[in-house]
């Protein structure tokens, strides 16, 4: 409905203005697909990729965009951070893309934000990140850490009464981050420095066993232990198996995981872990009418009904979807007019409710919790009101005094106690 | 078999030693002018920005080449751990890239506040800004001398240069050869890999260095002009490491050189230093590597440590058995064509082969077809895509029967008949 | 007391018998439909205290998720799927009410956190319930979660319990909840000292409990104070930073003023260009500053700066010391006496863990390894595929396990399949590329180098990237567990057996058959071997083959216990190559030798710093080369003849 007027608007201001708008206007659109295709990234960036296909696939069965229609350009980063830089260069200054959709890790987010601000370039960015960044190019349609760290570490204070926290993560910058951003959220809860075990492992460790029997031992004080791990990728399938088989239940120990969703849990046999939890923005068990329809496309496309939904698809979904209003209401597909038109946009999440672009360029978004189930499905167990995504944390001293706001203040790390814009470009 | 007397060895020109020399280049100086006529920076915008950056990067990785040639071609010592030394360098120059662009930064936006910053103020704000990522405040010991471009150049060649003299001395000293020495070199590169990817290490851990391709001090260039001149710098790089590299193999040490890779016992025998001279070839190269690495990664524009993991190093070795072992041009030829024709292929440029019931997609299928070329050109061409040369027409040796027991490398004819 | 809660249900009944569960419910939905654990507990006490029988069998299936709330008018019923809807109960008669369809009810779902409360509320009803199951529960309920008003209940409840496995975890439970909660000084001391000897998780919890404290700081230690030990401000516990801010916080000491706050107070006093009397351009130092503030604080009645030699002061004329939160000495005492006792025990136990921890690793690297040490004993060529033949095996297992359903059967099937896939697989290599490039090991290297990254891609293209389940059966399930501190998972246990039978096994072949005396023939002096009518091409083959097929059965065996992904080779090979590298090439005994330390050391390392198990692998990898540099031939070096090849 919403969608159907702006467009009718759109036509008729496209109408009016006629010759600017039509003159700038070269057809088709073209949408640059940034996923990794191959290499160790492959695993979870190919869905994206497909995700971005059927979303543009049904808009242009909508009858595409400014009455053009739309046209992927899907390149292969391969899992190499320096390749991201490069391809995003080719893709803005040789295929002269309108929007990326793109990367997946932090280091290949990193790697393609300055040719996105020398270009000056626009790009979407699905996946759950350790904040502590805010550039004009770019919108963060994944999770901040207030918005999936921070309240799982509430739930466990307050509703399973976890006194005592081992903090597990991959050796790389978002577990580093959010631990850090965690460790000194508990230390202001009033959990002592004493009381959080930290580990770090490399990227696909797969003997687990002493660890495991590490942060069972952490037990013997007689607080109730939590578990939060941030362990990326296939590590986790080892990890949960050492779990399982070391007999650690959800009710002794639960482990809240924030890069564990329905798409690792597919490679494990979760009989054992049943009620372990997992905090995301989007669960495929949402029972809402938008998320079984976006469910029934995803199978159409792909041709496939055991493959399953996740949360960053969902944020390509809202992003996507997003900027096509963005574009329709600017009129254009220039990219400050799109950046300026992006601030303030709607749109209903799958798990209902509605998302809002907020002027440091993240959403609100509602938090879920979720049990793991027999089946590799997740009960949402909890859902909060949406929580408005915070580029620079609170709990961190030196970033607490930074804000990020591109409409008034046009600026993405402005120190509110000197008053100042820290910078305008990323430091990367 | 021979009787004639062996004629003294006497010292001769190295472009008489090795005629390939001049026209190496000739061809580097000519695509170095075709490039930058037709390049963005230069207003014609035939060859856009990013391919003269990946056209500059592959010139860096034909010098760690020619390097990798030398120390495996030449001296038969297969090295799986000289890309390692390629990532030093970069990281030693990115350090400085990072810490002076950030001064710039925090300089600027401190400017504004009413008290001028103190010294403290202003490291803290720059380490802020540098390892907030990794959620520390201030720098580590290890970027001591990244302030200052300078030192920082010298550790380019310092840190490599000790790493692999140490290394080396180490393992030549206990006759560590053969795989045992390639093995030992791809630990010596996994456990740097290993180290970098740790945050205590003070490199920001997996997330590497980035932002590399902001030249300080070049804010009002743009990137067409600096990807030229990166470009030229490239250029000349590989231009001087081919000539050190060919001085370095010519001449009565290129024989001992040779010999060492052909029979190190005899050559010890004949009285000749090989542990001091393998050495010198491993640190030399390990410089020069790290020298390419340097210019490599303000083009590539980040560093992390996967960079330095051990499959990287073995590419490199790929690269020089590709493109032909013992001669230099070989190896630069085989560095600059695979890693072209991969970029070409994994770029989704190259059109599907539809099979029937089944669709060859280059993404997928590249590796197999390179690891299988691999495969091959050891088999059947072990003197690689050099070989093609010895095809040319030339005056025929009066040596005859074989030189020596190494049939994959090319070899010289040593001294004059 | 059950007569006396009897009573007052009763009571209660015959007031509200107008009362149903449904009217209880509808009293508070809310609390019901969207319950917190810190909440919860009021809405419990309502309907227990209600009496109404049916409660315990509403808690029950409340906590088992089966509570649903239709959303048209609020009521609650147990529901179960069926179709897209749920058909509904009654929560009083259990009978059947009707049918809802999708999206007219909402299902339950409370939290752990509310789930165990309820299983708190629960446990009166259940510590003397017939069913074996409930009582469990009931016990899991007060293990999970000691409370003081528990003691007496279960005290009741142990006079009537049959079961002898009950009613000693009832008895331990008694004994546990007494050294907490027991009043009386005596018996809370005879309670603890039942538990000297426990190293249960359990029991050093509630000891631990005992024995909280917190550092504190005054003039000096009170007399009342039960002190755990004194605190030295300036040590590693108590930095000196830290013993200030205590200072500060307990009033003793005034803050001091951090450069942030001098900066905002130059700030403030900034007028004209100047503060004070220091222009601004000169206060660029924090000599400066601070010599500007001094100037300027006495005037705006700023607090003075601190000098360290004030902060010494202060630190030295105080006491700082570990509390006790249980004032009585006595107990504490005992407590320490028990726990004593029982962390010597525990620390023994948790190095033999470490060490069952590093056999299981060695066993697993000797499997990744012993085929690696075969063919470069006998051909002396490193075989970079090696990683990709593991994971091939894994494949295999994965691929038969998707054929055949039953794990146990699969698993039969898998392992020798995996050893007929790669042994035919190896013997390929051998006859198609090895053979061709004999005496050149260094070619031998990347020509195999060439066929790994091949088919570590073609396994990508078939199997995707995604790693894919190899399912243990049921019976490898679980672990072996001596106690809390001690136990290693089963699957572990069957690795280790694997390794031995095939150290067993390869001993046998090389020792005891002629293929084997022919093996170690050409590994000594193939040309002499030769001459005496071995073949050294069959040879070659035969080793090669045999190598690579445990490297299949590896495969299998890595990916029941880790994971199945194209990638897991090259996880392996690197250490593969340490292992041959450091246990000395071509002997059995070698690799073993070098798996064990390789295995043994990583753990080490990991013990002494269990946060980084990266830094343990990188100076594993150090420890290795400077080790080569000492023993350049591995620990079990090969002499005479041998050792020249």
């Amino acid at each position: 409905m919403t969608i159907k007027t702006s467009l009718s608007v759109a036509a008729l201001a496209a109408a009016l203005g006629a010759s600017a708008a039509t003159a700038q206007q070269a057809c088709p659109i073209k949408v640059g697909v940034l996923h990794s295709l191959s290499g160790t990234m492959a695993i979870s960036e190919t869905t994206l990729k497909d995700t971005m296909l059927m979303l543009i696939d049904q808009q242009n069965k909508k009858g595409g965009l400014l009455g053009c229609q739309i046209e992927p350009v899907v390149v292969d980063p391969a899992s190499d951070w320096p390749l991201f830089a490069e391809k995003a260069r080719e893709l803005l200054t040789v295929d002269h893309v309108d929007v990326i959709f793109g990367a997946w890790t932090s280091v290949s987010r990193k790697s393609v934000l300055p040719v996105l601000e020398e270009l000056d370039g626009l790009m979407f960015y699905p996946v759950q990140y350790e904040g502590e960044e805010s550039s004009r190019n770019v919108f963060y349609t994944g999770a901040a850490p207030n918005q999936q760290a921070i309240p799982a570490v509430d739930y466990y204070l307050d509703e399973l009464g976890i006194k005592k926290f081992a903090l597990l993560g991959t050796d790389y910058v978002y577990p580093r981050t959010t631990n850090n951003i965690l460790t000194a959220y508990l230390e202001s809860k009033g959990i002592p420095e004493s009381d959080i075990f930290v580990n770090y492992t490399p990227f696909g460790q797969s003997d687990w066993a002493t660890i495991v029997s590490d942060v069972k031992a952490l037990a013997a004080d007689g607080e109730p232990v939590g578990v939060i791990s941030t362990i990326n990728g296939d590590a986790n399938i080892g990890f949960y198996k050492e779990l399982a088989a070391q007999g650690i239940s959800a009710d002794d120990m639960p482990v809240v995981a924030f890069s564990v969703g329905e798409e690792e849990l597919s490679g494990l046999d979760t009989s054992n872990l049943v009620g372990h939890l997992a905090a995301w923005n989007y669960f495929m068990s949402a029972d809402t009418p938008e998320n079984e329809a976006f469910i029934q496309a995803w199978h159409d496309y792909i041709g496939d009904d055991a493959r399953v939904t996740n949360d960053p698809m969902e944020a390509h979904y809202i992003g996507f979807n997003m900027w096509v209003n963005a574009v329709t209401q600017a009129g254009t597909t220039d990219v400050d007019a799109v950046i300026d038109a992006m601030v303030g946009q709607t749109f209903p999440n799958l798990t209902g409710g509605t998302a809002e672009m907020l002027p440091n360029h993240h959403l609100t978004k509602p938090v879920l919790i979720g049990e793991i189930r027999d089946d590799g499905q997740f009960d949402i167990i909890s859902q909060t009101d949406p929580v408005a995504g915070d580029a620079w944390t609170d709990f961190l001293p030196e970033s607490a005094v930074l804000e990020s706001d591109w409409s008034k203040l046009h600026c993405g790390m402005y120190n509110t106690q000197t008053q100042t814009c820290v910078q305008l470009t990323s430091n990367y | 078999m021979t009787t004639a007397p062996v004629p003294a060895l006497r010292r001769r020109p190295i472009l008489a030693d090795n005629p390939s020399v001049l026209w190496a280049l000739l061809v580097l100086a000519i695509v170095t002018l075709g490039v930058t006529v037709l390049a963005e920076g230069a207003g014609a915008g035939v060859i856009s920005t990013s391919f003269v950056k990946t056209l500059g990067k592959t010139l860096c990785l034909c010098l760690a080449a020619v390097a990798m040639d030398v120390v495996w071609g030449y001296c038969g010592i297969l090295s799986l751990g000289h890309m390692a030394f390629f990532g030093i360098g970069g990281y030693a120059v990115g350090q400085w890239l990072m810490t002076a662009r950030t001064y710039d930064i925090v300089a600027q936006s401190l400017a504004g506040q009413p008290l001028p910053p103190t010294p403290r103020e202003l490291d803290q704000a720059v380490a802020t800004q540098i390892f907030g990522v990794v959620g520390s405040d201030h720098f580590p010991w290890i970027w001591a001398f990244s302030h200052s471009l300078p030192l920082q150049l010298l550790m380019v060649v310092l840190v490599p240069g000790l790493l692999a003299g140490v290394f080396g001395w180490l393992a030549f000293r206990s006759r560590v050869t053969g795989v045992y020495l390639s093995i030992l070199t791809q630990g010596m590169t996994l456990a740097l890999s290993l180290w970098l990817f740790q945050n205590d290490s003070g490199l920001r851990g997996n997330n590497g260095l980035s932002g590399l391709q902001n030249i300080p001090g070049l804010e009002g260039w743009g990137q067409d002009r600096i990807s030229i001149a990166f470009f030229w710098a490239s250029a000349l790089a590989l231009g001087l490491g081919y000539l050190l590299f060919a001085w370095l193999t010519s001449g009565r040490r290129g024989s001992v050189i040779r010999a060492i890779r052909d029979d190190e016992a005899r050559v010890r025998f004949l009285g000749y230093g090989v542990e001091g001279t393998k050495l010198l070839v491993f640190t030399l190269t390990a410089v020069v590597a790290a020298i390419a690495g340097a210019l490599y990664y303000p083009q590539a524009g980040i560093i992390n440590p996967g960079e330095v993991a051990p499959l990287a190093s073995i590419y490199l070795a790929v690269w020089v058995a590709i493109g032909g072992r013992g001669r230099l041009y070989g190896a630069a030829l085989g560095a600059a064509l695979v890693s072209l024709m991969s970029s070409w292929f994994t770029g989704g440029g190259v059109p599907d082969i539809p099979l029937g019931i089944y669709t060859v997609q280059w993404t997928d299928w590249w590796t197999v077809l390179l690891g299988l070329a691999f495969v091959a050109v050891t088999l059947l061409a072990p003197k690689g895509l050099g070989g093609l040369f010895d095809l040319m027409p030339r005056a025929p040796s009066r040596r005859q029967g074989d030189w020596g027991p190494d049939d994959g490398a090319w070899r010289n004819e040593e001294g004059e008949p | 007391m059950r007569i006396v809660l009897a009573l007052i249900a009763a009571l209660w009944a015959s007031m509200a018998s107008a009362q149903t569960l449904q009217d209880l419910l509808q009293a508070d939905p809310e609390a019901i439909s969207d319950p917190s654990r810190r909440t919860v507990g009021e809405v419990l006490d309502r309907l227990v205290a209600s009496g109404l029988p049916e409660v315990p069998t509403f808690l029950e299936r409340w906590q088992a998720k089966e509570v649903v709330q239709r959303q048209s008018d609020g009521l609650f019923f147990y529901g179960t799927k069926e179709g897209g809807g749920h058909v509904l109960f009654d929560v009083s008669s259990g009978e059947e009410v009707g049918h809802s369809g999708p999206r007219e009810v909402d299902e339950l779902r409370p939290n752990a956190g509310v789930r165990g409360v309820i299983g708190s509320a629960l446990i009166q009803f259940q510590l003397s319930d017939p069913d074996i199951a409930r009582r469990q529960a009931a016990l899991d309920a007060i293990a999970k979660d000691p409370a003081p008003e528990q003691l007496e209940p279960l005290r009741a409840s142990l006079e009537g319990e049959d079961d002898p496995g009950v009613l000693a975890r009832k008895e331990r439970l008694e004994n546990l909840l007494a050294a907490r909660f027991e009043a009386d000084p005596e018996a809370r001391i005879a309670a603890i000292e039942a538990l000297g000897s426990d190293i249960t998780v359990e029991a050093r919890a509630v000891l631990n409990q005992i024995l909280s404290s917190e550092p504190r700081a005054a003039d000096a230690i009170p007399a009342e104070a039960n002190v755990a030990w004194k605190l030295t401000p300036g040590s590693d516990e108590l930095p000196r930073e830290a013993a200030y801010v205590m200072l500060v916080e307990a009033g003793l000491a005034p803050p001091r003023v951090t450069e942030n706050a001098i900066r905002d107070a130059l700030v403030a006093a900034l007028a004209g260009g100047k503060v004070g009397d220091a222009p601004v351009a000169t206060l660029g130092s924090d000599e400066a500053r601070h010599a500007a503030y001094d100037a300027i604080a006495p005037a705006r009645g700023l607090p003075p700066r601190i000098s360290e030699e004030e902060v010494d002061a202060a630190l030295g004329s105080h006491a700082f010391w570990q509390d006790y939160a249980e004032k009585d000495a006595a107990i504490t005492g005992a407590a320490e006496r028990a726990l004593a006792s029982a962390v010597t025990r525990v620390s023994l136990y948790q190095a033999a863990d470490i060490a069952l921890d590093a056999i299981s690793l060695a066993s697993i690297y000797f499997l990744a390894a012993i085929g690696l040490a075969i063919t470069f004993g006998v051909m002396g060529v490193i075989n970079m595929a090696h990683g990709e033949f593991i994971m091939m095996g894994a494949y295999t297992g994965y691929v038969v396990q998707t054929l055949v359903p039953d794990y146990t059967l699969s698993l039969i099937l898998a392992l020798p399949l995996a050893f007929a896939v790669t042994f035919a697989a190896g013997v390929a290599m051998e006859r198609l590329v090895i053979r061709h490039l004999a005496h050149r090991p260094l070619e031998t290297l990347l020509a195999t180098f060439g066929i790994s990254i091949a088919l570590q891609q073609i396994a990508k293209n078939i199997f995707g990237t995604q790693a894919r389940p190899l399912t243990s059966p049921s019976w490898l399930d679980g672990a072996w567990i001596v106690n809390d501190v001690l136990g290693i998972a089963y699957i572990r246990i069957a690795i280790f057996v694997l390794a031995l039978l095939f150290l067993g096994l390869l001993l046998f072949i090389l020792n005891r058959t002629r293929l084997g005396l022919e093996v170690r023939a050409v590994t000594q002096n193939p040309g002499m071997a030769a001459s005496m009518g071995i073949d050294p091409d069959r040879i070659a083959m035969l080793t090669f083959g045999l190598g690579s097929g445990i490297a299949g059965i590896a495969g299998v065996a890595i990916g029941l216990y880790a994971k199945v992904t194209s990638e897991m080779g090259s996880d392996y090979i690197v250490q593969s190559f340490m292992t041959v590298v450091v246990g000395g090439v071509g002997n059995v005994w070698g690799t073993l030798a070098g798996a064990s330390l390789i295995g043994i050391l990583q753990k080490g390392i990991e013990w002494f710093n269990p946060s980084n198990t990266l830094a343990a692998q990188t100076y594993m990898i150090l420890f290795i080369i400077a080790f080569i540099q000492f023993r350049p031939r591995g620990i079990v070096a090969m002499k005479g003849r041998a050792a020249g090849a």
